[in-house]
């Protein structure tokens, strides 16, 4: 119908930029139109816990697509504009100030929002990260001496308390868990995370409920299930994050903790993909589990996948599921899905590193964890990622003897 | 003028690996491929400076140990996201024992 409609990405952050490079790589030479909420060009966050609140200079944008890079590439990118509706009969897309945009295919790469405390007073000091504007906002709140409160001892909630302890903050984590990192990260990695931020100074509370929260333009008071109440000039909130469905759930696109797509990435309406933290897939290694990730490699390798498809590849995603996050000088890195292991070996590595193999019943690789300094578990995650993608059931002395990983990948014919 | 500069025993990296050499204040990634040769770039990679001696050596590509950027050590060129600058390269040659590389004057 509009044949030179072209393709517009719903989302500009990592999975959207890079379905609309993929496209390029691919040869597409029809409009592609990347469309996105917030001003900026299109960014990595991984940095934004780490690096942006570190920078001591002024922060700089992590951006995946410059002005020039756009130009060359032919791609328009429409930023501060959100896509309110689709017209799918009609093949639009309309945005909030009323434009109607045609195409032929349509992406939807619009990420995952935090999860926002219910109840809470208004104030500047509660705070929330996921955008740049957050990073920037939280970035003036961190100083020496004052008191960082952080809420949830996951990912983003840990990183931002050792990136506040690198200023001299004090650092608070409430976790209402028994652990830290209850979710996909085995327990003896969380310990050893846990002592590496209290080794550092950072005081973990876990097994506490939050009870109230009295909050002005200076101070948050929270007070806690074992009857104390922490004083702190400000409140990070990291409690998870939820995909933004509000667009496809008003099309009538099917939703299923996430955008549910295909082994493809196509959603229940003809031409209409997504892709990245926004969507959930069935995972074939994993017995084609329901998945959504939220992980960065995860966003990219889709964007680059659902660019290929969008022009009719009819590609199976199946890579490993991967994360890493950056504490202190301390590396932690996950391929596979713990929670599929059922039985746990462990390897030590040099200067306190480890890795954990998790095997099936079956004893088949499922999943590889590791944590220690620097990168020093990055080579062996990697190699456990081939033999997880690979299938493969390793001999468990290879795995505690040390043995090069290398030597258990099957030899190219 | 090419400066030589003695790096390391040819036998202290192993087949299809890798090791970090630093000299004067810099840091370069000398190779040893599956079949024997050797390759220097820089030691550092294009997206976050991070040392790509961590890194996987798999045929003639080395993988960035943070985000997986690949590059080709044998030619410095950067294969796929999110790396999109290439690896500088240097010549090197195996001295008897010795692997030496050529570092400008
Ligand atoms: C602080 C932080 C640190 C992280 N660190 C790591 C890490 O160390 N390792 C790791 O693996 N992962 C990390 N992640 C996760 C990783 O960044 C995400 O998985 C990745 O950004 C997901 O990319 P995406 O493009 O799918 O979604 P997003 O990056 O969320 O991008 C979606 C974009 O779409 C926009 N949008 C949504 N709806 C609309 C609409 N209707 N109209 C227009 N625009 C819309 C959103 O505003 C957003 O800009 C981190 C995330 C955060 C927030
Ligand atoms: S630092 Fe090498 S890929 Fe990011």
């Amino acid at each position: 119908m509009n044949g030179d409609a072209g393709i517009i990405i719903v989302g500009a952050g990592e999975c959207g930029a890079r379905a609309a490079l993929g496209l390029r790589e691919n040869g597409y030479r029809r409009k592609i139109t990347l469309i996105g909420d917030e001003v900026h060009l299109p960014y990595e966050r991984p940095p934004l816990s780490k690096k942006v609140l570190l920078d001591h200079a002024e922060p700089r944008l992590p951006a995946v697509l410059n002005d020039l890079a756009l130009a060359e590439k032919a791609i328009r990118h429409i930023g501060g504009a959100s896509a309110d509706a689709i017209d799918a009969a009609g093949k639009r897309l309309i945005l909030s100030d009323g434009r109607a945009l045609s195409y032929d295919k349509l992406l939807l790469t619009t990420g995952a929002a935090p999860r926002r405390l219910a109840n809470t007073p208004a104030s500047s000091r509660i705070l929330y990260l996921r955008t740049m504007d957050d990073a920037i906002a939280l970035r003036s709140h961190i100083r020496a001496n004052m008191h960082v409160a952080v809420l949830g001892g996951g990912f983003i909630g840990l990183e931002v308390a050792a990136s506040a302890r690198s200023y001299g903050a004090k650092v608070t984590v409430i976790e209402s868990q028994e652990r830290i990192l209850k979710r996909g990260v085995p327990e003896l990695i969380a310990e050893t995370i846990t002592a590496l931020h209290q080794r550092n100074g950072v005081a973990v509370k876990c097994g506490v409920a939050v009870l109230g929260i009295e909050a002005d333009e200076r101070h948050v008071g929270i007070s806690l299930s074992d009857g104390k109440v922490i004083a702190a000039d400000v409140l990070v909130v990291g409690i998870g994050a939820q995909p933004r469905t509000e667009l496809a759930v008003k099309t009538g696109i099917a939703v299923d903790n996430g955008i549910a797509v295909n082994e493809h990435l196509e959603t229940s309406i003809a031409d209409i993909f997504a892709a990245g933290d926004c969507c959930s897939f069935p995972h074939p290694l994993y017995g084609g589990r329901r998945l959504r990730l939220e992980a960065w490699r995860n966003a990219q390798d889709q964007g680059i996948l659902a660019a290929a498809n969008l022009m009719g590849a009819a590609r199976c995603y199946q890579a490993v599921p991967y994360f890493w996050s950056d504490q202190f000088d301390h590396t932690l890195q996950i391929a596979g899905l713990v929670d599929e292991g059922r039985t746990v070996v462990r390897r030590d590595l040099d200067d306190g590193a480890f890795i954990l193999f998790h095997l099936d019943a079956e004893q088949r690789l499922v999943a590889a964890s590791g944590v220690g300094p620097g990168n020093r578990i990055a080579k062996d995650i990697k190699l456990s990622e081939m033999l997880i993608a690979k299938r493969i059931m390793p001999p468990i002395e290879a795995l505690t003897d040390g043995v090069n990983l290398k030597s258990l990948l099957p030899k190219a014919a | 003028m090419t400066n030589w500069v003695d790096a390391c025993a040819a036998d202290e990296i192993d087949q299809e690996d890798v090791v970090r050499f630093d000299h004067a204040g810099r840091t370069f990634a000398i190779y040893r491929s599956p079949d024997d040769e050797y390759f220097v770039t820089d030691g550092l990679c294009t997206h976050e400076k991070i040392h790509l001696a961590d890194g996987l050596v798999i045929d003639d590509t080395i993988e960035c140990p943070k985000h997986n950027g690949r590059f080709s050590y044998k030619t410095g060129e950067a294969r796929g996201a999110p790396v999109c600058v290439n690896l500088k390269t240097y010549p090197v040659k195996v001295e008897g024992d010795r692997v030496m590389i050529g570092l400008g004057a």
